[in-house]
């Protein structure tokens, strides 16, 4: 039996249980002073001086910088692209310059001995600010007269234009046309752990060692080296366990340089721990989107063609990931759905609020609960059951692979593998729905308000360039792996050691797995996009297995036997069909040496050491698909929305460990119920937050989670990968907001009623007049 | 997040953490079970120069029953509230016990303390609106001795109440018990801050209601005694008309403030439908139907 498939527990875990976990704030250097960011306190200004003379004369104080004294002063760099237009203009200095843009912003620094000292000092900086007025809604920023973020840029930084087919024929043709309006607020991922980071600079070498990148260590190395104008292999980041990641934690943001130039300049261990009242401000912010959708359906309730038009909110700047999530929301827009024509516009507009990015399930999460959204909305029009509905436009398993002409992420989009109808069943029959909607049927009969909505999605996962594995065995048989992949929290270390086991043949006991660190790997791309395991874990499998294959030719060898007669089990060697007759995977790589590698002819790169090192370089996307259930109550006098029941069920191709998937869908689950019920970061009219704090920006609790069921389905691995993987670390996020929507409708008996999220008591209580007044449909 | 510089003194006795106010001026605060200040300090909305910590103070700890008052001692946790079960104490304010299952949540129940809530005069904290509601009775200890101060004189307005400097909240005393009291609010969130909370107290005789009390909290700066909705249900018969007369009329007569929990006009929607439930609850109906709170 293979250890891959099994749920066995994490190897991260019994440090994590007992306290040893090495998070960025445990790490403490010989000397270190603390930097605190002093932040724009004023959402559009010009920046008329700032004086450090106040901070700068504190006692304790070692330095105290603005946008001046940096020369030359970095911009934060896209990671991801492409761009179908030059972005320059809107990328984000390290420090303010000139103008600030959105309150939050970095505009200086201080370093004091003590991080109570540095606040101090910081509350000590002068900043002249010149108000000017501000841009807060996207719509509106993109439209003539708006305020201008910038004198040589608009603020609609890009607009992006997807489609394929004849849309206007289609909609002319059109038995029935339904359109919607819809709105996803302003979410933020919100890690436990917030940012933080330790440098550290040797003087004597030159080198730079940095603690708490997580997500992408070698592509900050790489911006680093350039920022630093130092060479890549004088810079070392060290892995660090992280208290979640979800897209946000990890990006190079200013103060990954800010930290790094300051342990150069002052020769010292520089740490910075951001708060939380920094992180909910100064972290990127993601999804606010406004959009219309308009659909085209003949009279035999078949989607003829999709008419998109959607206003995104990047906040006042371009960080990593350009304008990424927009382009992810039009060419996820479709999912799992046949659509003969499509045409997406996405006006990607800054404005004066945090800065956007990725946020678990980018662009999946506002496009499922769009299109679910227009089904829900054209249930009511076509009086068409919703179910139905979309079971008639599902794609078939005989319609695949499919091409359709929106790339994602640079890549080309070919739905390979799925049976999406088979899962809509399956779903149902896991959850349980009949019983459901019967329980629905007996509330409703005693005046309750209790309804059950559906979210069938499709997600991405995979690509990005390459990922990157190095296995190495030692005398004593225990082996290493190490990854380009990056620790967040995910279970990574478990799930690469279960591949590698397989390979080689050894308990996964005997296994580390070093996830993320520059110094251990020489390169790689980093934890994203649900990759780690299709790319890291195909570049692990290939790494192992070609470790495995030495470690046949030096057996073979030794024990005079043919490779192809050696068996791999238990961590020993053996022929087969004689189980006396064999040596262990320690005595196998104590014996390999240069010398040895010659004699067996081996290849000059792989002369040292008994391992391999492999990159896994097929990029092309694999798109799991799933559906969410919900079954609701809504109180009718305070709008209380209270979930009942709610079932994921998923399907990733290949469950490396179904225990961490199921992990996976229900604290996703729970960022996307809280993004579905409570989550909304909003602004006074003045671009003041009014989410600074956990008392008002409301993530959810514990208490406001139900159980989650979940169904993890095998039904269709993926053709493009040796594991058959397919990412599951999004989808329990993506199909909230669809599911609960409908099923917020099906409770007030509107179709429809929910436009937006989060999916307020007053939403709800406005959709209740609706049928008091006679004009609702069920 | 890290507080401003300031001075922390530990005190044994009421009369030592009088003195000690005294001495340090009028900036100088008191630290009880630090759930509300304690934050407040972290983000550097309170810079208090001193603290006076009063958290061992063991002679504030107490829970007793005078005849028909319950005295308070200022240091008794949420939680020993929640846990209130010996009958004598239960007997006419087990209404306390069902509010404080409300108050934060667990961990702040454990730490937080009943006069330091009431001292802390969040308008719609529990404490303040059940102190309101029942005529409670703050004590305060200064350097000239002891005073009772009403509940309604007492919060004077938004964190705002009627100590002296160098006063300190010693109890707070209900006196009189209140068998048909209760208290329903909504959040959002298990924990939170009520958006609205109504805490309603009847007197009933012979099916009666003889006289009703109702005390809003989360509309106004402090939590609001409604005449117009007690009158409404003075003489009736607690009947499912009266009692929609006394929530319409509680939601007539407050005028909240719109923030982004809740616009004015749903706090207001608020108000009647959380008098409704609490006086279900305190007339003894079957159809008072118990609020849920949250998403959850």
């Amino acid at each position: 039996m293979t250890v891959v498939g099994q749920s066995i527990r994490r190897l991260e875990d019994p440090r994590l249980l007992r306290g040893l976990g090495h998070f960025v704030d445990d790490v403490n250097r010989p000397g270190q002073v603390w930097m605190r960011v002093v932040r724009a306190s004023t959402a559009h200004a010009r920046l008329a001086g700032v004086d450090l003379d106040g901070a700068r004369a504190l006692d304790g104080v070692h330095a105290a910088l603005a946008a001046g004294d940096v020369d030359p002063l970095p911009v934060i760099p896209l990671r991801l692209g492409p761009a179908d237009e030059p972005l320059d203009a809107y990328l984000q200095p390290v420090l303010a310059q000139e103008r600030v843009r959105y309150v939050g912003e970095p505009v200086a620094v201080v370093v004091a001995d003590d991080p109570y000292l540095a606040e101090d000092a910081a509350e000590l900086v002068r900043v002249r600010y010149e108000e000017l007025p501000v841009a807060l809604d996207a719509a509106e920023a993109v439209a003539e007269g708006s305020p201008a973020l910038r004198d040589d840029a608009p603020n609609e930084c890009t607009t992006l234009r997807r489609g394929y087919g004849e849309v206007d024929e289609a909609f002319a043709g059109a038995a029935r046309v339904v359109s919607v309006d819809v709105r996803v607020g302003r979410h933020f991922a919100v890690p436990l752990e917030t940012r933080g980071l330790v440098a550290e600079y040797d003087a004597a070498d030159g080198h730079l060692t940095l603690w708490g990148a997580t997500k992408v260590p070698h592509f900050n190395r790489l911006v680093l080296a350039g920022m630093l104008g130092m060479p890549v292999h004088r810079i070392s980041l060290r892995r660090s366990d992280a208290g979640g990641g979800f897209g946000a934690r990890g990006e190079l943001y200013p103060e990954d340089f800010l930290v790094a130039h300051l342990a150069r300049r002052l020769n010292r261990a520089v740490k910075w721990i951001e708060d939380r009242a920094e992180n909910l401000v100064a972290m990127n912010h993601s999804r606010e989107q406004t959009r219309r959708l308009e659909a085209a359906f003949d009279a035999e309730h078949r989607l003829l063609a999709i008419r998109d038009e959607l206003w995104h909110d990047n906040g006042a700047y371009l960080r990593t990931h350009g304008a990424v999530v927009a382009e992810l929301t039009l060419g996820m827009l479709l999912g799992p759905y046949r659509v003969p024509a499509y045409e997406g516009v996405a006006h990607v507009a800054l404005t004066n609020k945090t800065p956007c990015g990725t946020y678990r399930g980018p662009g999946r999460y506002e496009a499922t609960f769009a299109r679910e959204r227009l089904l829900d909305a054209a249930v009511a029009e076509l009086r068409v059951d919703r179910l139905e509905l979309r079971r008639i436009n599902l794609l078939r398993p005989d319609e695949l692979p499919l091409e359709r002409k929106l790339p994602v992420l640079g890549s080309e989009a070919i739905i390979d593998v799925g049976d999406f109808p088979g899962l809509l069943e399956q779903a149902l029959e896991a959850a349980g729905y009949a019983e459901w909607c019967e329980e629905a049927a007996a509330a409703r009969a005693e005046g309750r308000l209790v309804g059950a909505g559906v979210g069938v999605f499709m997600e991405k996962s995979g690509g990005g360039r390459f990922e990157t594995a190095a296995v190495q065995v030692d005398p004593s048989g225990a082996v290493r792996v190490a990854t380009g992949g990056a620790s967040v929290g995910q279970g990574i270390e478990t799930a690469m050691a279960q591949i590698a086991a397989d390979e080689l043949g050894v308990d996964v006991a005997r296994i580390d797995v070093v996830a993320g660190d520059t110094d251990t790997i020489g390169d790689g791309v980093g934890s994203w996009a649900s990759r780690s395991t299709i790319m890291g874990g195909s570049a692990v499998k290939l790494a192992a297995a070609a470790t495995a294959d030495k470690a046949r030719r030096v057996a073979a060898e030794l024990l005079e036997a043919a490779p192809e007669d050696l068996r791999l089990e238990g961590g020993r060697i053996t022929v087969a069909g004689a189980p006396g007759r064999g040596m262990s995977l320690g005595e196998a790589s104590a014996a390999y040496d240069p010398q040895l590698a010659e004699r067996l002819g081996e290849a000059p790169g792989e002369a040292f050491g008994l391992g391999a090192q492999r990159s896994f370089t097929n990029v092309a996307i694999a798109f799991p698909y799933g559906v969410h259930l919900a079954l609701v109550e809504v109180d009718p006098g305070t709008g209380a929305v209270r979930i009942l029941r709610y079932h994921v069920a998923y399907d990733v191709g290949r469950a490396v460990n179904p225990m961490i998937v199921e992990g996976q869908l229900v604290g996703g689950a729970a960022q996307g119920i809280g993004g579905a019920l409570l989550e909304d970061f909003r602004y006074a009219p003045s671009g003041q937050p009014l989410g600074a704090s956990f008392m008002d920006y409301l993530l959810p609790t514990a208490a406001e989670i139900p159980p989650v069921g979940t169904s993890i389905h095998e039904d269709a691995p993926s053709p493009a990968n040796p594991l058959g993987v397919k990412g599951a670390g999004e989808g329990g996020t993506v199909g909230c907001g669809a599911a609960l929507a409908g099923a917020v409708d099906d409770a007030v008996g509107v179709a429809g009623a929910v436009r937006a999220l989060p999916i307020t008591p007053e939403q709800v209580l406005a959709a209740l007049q609706v049928v008091e007044t006679g004009t609702g449909t069920r | 997040m890290k507080p401003a510089t300031f001075e922390y003194h530990r005190v044994g006795t009421v009369g030592e953490a009088v003195e000690r106010l005294g001495e340090l001026g009028e900036d100088a605060k008191l630290l009880a079970g630090g759930q509300s200040l304690v934050p407040m300090m972290n983000f550097r909305l309170a810079r208090p120069p001193a603290l006076v910590d009063i958290s061992r103070v063991a002679e504030l700890r107490y829970l007793t029953r005078e005849g028909d008052t319950l005295r308070i001692g200022a240091l008794t946790s949420h939680l020993a509230i929640e846990r209130m079960d010996a009958p004598e104490l239960l007997d006419g304010f087990s209404f306390l016990k069902e509010a404080a299952h409300w108050v934060g949540h667990y961990p702040i129940r454990t730490r937080g303390t009943f006069g330091g809530s009431v001292a802390h005069a969040d308008p719609a904290a529990e404490w303040c609106l059940l102190a309101v509601l029942l005529d409670a009775e703050i004590v305060a200890r200064g350097p000239g001795g002891e005073r009772t101060i009403a509940a309604a004189d007492f919060l004077l307005g938004f964190l705002t109440n009627a100590l002296d400097p160098d006063e300190v909240l010693v109890e707070v005393r209900f006196p009189r018990p209140a068998s048909r009291a209760a208290l329903h609010e909504y959040a959002r969130r298990r924990g939170d801050f009520a958006i609205v909370a109504a805490a309603v107290a009847v007197d009933v005789e012979e099916d009666t209601c003889r006289s009703a009390r109702i005390v809003i909290g989360g509309v106004d700066d402090v939590p609001v005694r409604i005449g117009e909705a007690e009158a409404a249900l003075a003489g009736s018969r607690l009947e499912a008309e009266a009692i929609e007369e006394a929530a319409q009329a509680a939601a007539r007569a407050v005028d909240p403030a719109s923030d982004i929990h809740g616009s004015a006009e749903y706090r207001r929607h608020l108000t009647a439908v959380l008098v409704t439930r609490a006086l279900g609850e305190a007339r003894g109906s079957e159809d008072g139907a118990r609020s849920k709170n949250g998403a959850g």
